[in-house]
């Protein structure tokens, strides 16, 4: 039975292998009955929108249905029911689980009580690994992943689709140039993570400094939910922005990414220009979550 | 006070049980947490700490009676005392003389530090950390401790 809980679980074979299969169906060359008459079980604990709709979608795609969980105020988890049970229960009801929790670690327990398939759709600050595989789909689509220079920048500390995107890259020999405000830098074991496996961080307080160097800029939004006082979160949310004049800084092949939802990070005056990928990369979540339920299903 | 006979023993002997010695100096008391002997438990034990080395300079060790300790409590050890030896004594011989080894995984013995891991819930998860070259790497989170691995022995 395969699960898909961590990037660290993925060598760069399959990796490449996944991306190449979201290719493929992003041509068009899949069948659309491959799951038929199967079914996905959606157990999101916490809010999505692009996740859970996109792996819906994926599923449709394939022939499969989906059965939502619903908010966890209606199910059992509201009555003090461990996810543990849950997850030994409802593998009854489906082919496969696609589980976003706020506790990190949640999917790697559920994946040894399920008897079914179990893919992390976000687990705390921790993975989410079908977001950094549709974020490689889309620098693939650009550019060569080998030895690329990345730009991480906003909150790099709770960010957990930058730490699952580093380690992947590592895989592929790149530079990475961490720009974080003050206190929401990269956390010191995934920086020795990346170390170990030979993957330089170089740090820097203004984007401006960096990013005429960089193949890609990956931009996230700082979470609100992590300041006490509004003042504090819109001191340091306004810290950096990303304008047409700050993107004609970068070399013409630099793309800029953001896993969405954007606040005030990026100014929508980007949008229009060649460089902005991010709505494209929110789009290929469908492809790459198609790859990955016909990986653990098909 | 005069020294001039013979010094007695600083721990008698025991008759039945383990011997850990060579054990990092000042690590006695977190080996003995690590092996879940606290002071609940029955075992008779002799603790000796700054004992002169001529091997390790200081050391310290543990006589443990009437309990042999198993592969997998030894190899526990590593991570406090990694020159640690480990003798096993039946009717005052050492019957049983080996050295530690890293574990390639703790089950049940260190408490993931990170407040947000699913193993500090009511979960049932039990403590599970995998050992890698610079530290102990949680199983459920990817938390790495790197240092100071005693203060988290469950």
């Amino acid at each position: 039975m395969r699960h898909i809980i961590s990037v660290r679980d993925l060598a760069r074979e399959a990796i490449d292998g996944l991306l190449d299969r979201a290719a493929e169906v992003e041509a068009r060359q899949y069948d659309p009955n491959l799951l038929r008459g199967r079914i996905l079980g959606l157990f999101f604990f916490e809010p999505s929108t692009r996740t859970r709709m996109s792996f819906e979608s994926a599923m449709a795609r394939l022939g499969g249905v989906s059965l939502n969980m619903g908010s966890v105020e209606a199910s059992s988890v509201a009555k003090g029911e461990t996810l543990a049970d849950t997850i030994r229960v409802v593998s009854g009801y489906v082919d496969a689980i696609v589980l976003r929790h706020p506790k990190e670690g949640a999917a790697r327990l559920a994946s040894e009580f399920a008897s079914v398939p179990v893919i992390n759709a976000g687990d705390g600050a921790g993975q989410h690994p079908s977001q950094t595989l549709l974020d490689l789909y889309t620098i693939r689509k650009s550019m060569p992943l080998d030895g690329l220079r990345i730009g991480l920048l906003g909150d790099l500390r709770y960010g957990r689709t930058t730490h699952s995107l580093a380690i992947a890259l590592s895989l592929y020999g790149a530079e990475i140039a961490a720009v974080a405000p003050k206190g929401l830098e990269l956390p010191s074991g995934i920086v020795q993570e990346l170390a170990d496996r030979g993957t330089s961080v170089a740090e820097y307080s203004a984007v401006e400094d960096v990013i005429a160097d960089l193949d890609v800029l990956y931009v996230t939004r700082i979470q609100r939910e992590r300041f006490p006082y509004t003042a504090s979160y819109l001191d340091v949310a306004s810290s950096y922005r990303i304008t047409p004049e700050l993107v004609g800084l970068a070399r013409p092949h630099m793309i800029v990414l953001h896993p969405l939802p954007r606040i005030d990070e990026i100014d929508p005056r980007v949008d229009a220009l060649p460089n902005a990928k991010y709505f494209e990369q929110a789009h290929h979540g469908v492809s790459v979550r198609m790859a990955m339920l016909s990986e653990v299903m098909g | 006070m005069t020294h001039d006979g013979p010094q007695g023993l600083l721990i008698s002997p025991i008759r039945h049980g383990t011997v850990i010695d060579h054990i990092t100096a000042g690590q006695a008391l977190n080996v003995l947490r690590i092996l879940g002997i606290t002071g609940t438990t029955t075992e008779e034990v002799s603790v000796a700490t700054n004992v002169a080395s001529g091997r390790v300079g200081r050391k310290d060790i543990v006589k443990i009676e009437n309990r042999e300790l198993c592969k997998e409590e030894v190899d526990r050890i590593a991570l406090l005392a990694p020159d640690a030896t480990i003798n096993i004594i039946r009717e005052f011989t050492v019957i049983e003389k080996k050295g530690v080894e890293h574990p390639h995984e703790l089950l049940g013995v260190v408490r993931c530090p990170n407040p947000g891991c699913i193993s500090n819930t009511a979960e049932p998860a039990r403590s599970r950390f995998i050992v890698v070259p610079n530290g102990l790497r949680c199983h459920y989170c990817d938390w790495l401790i790197s240092k100071e691995i005693a203060a988290h022995i469950l």
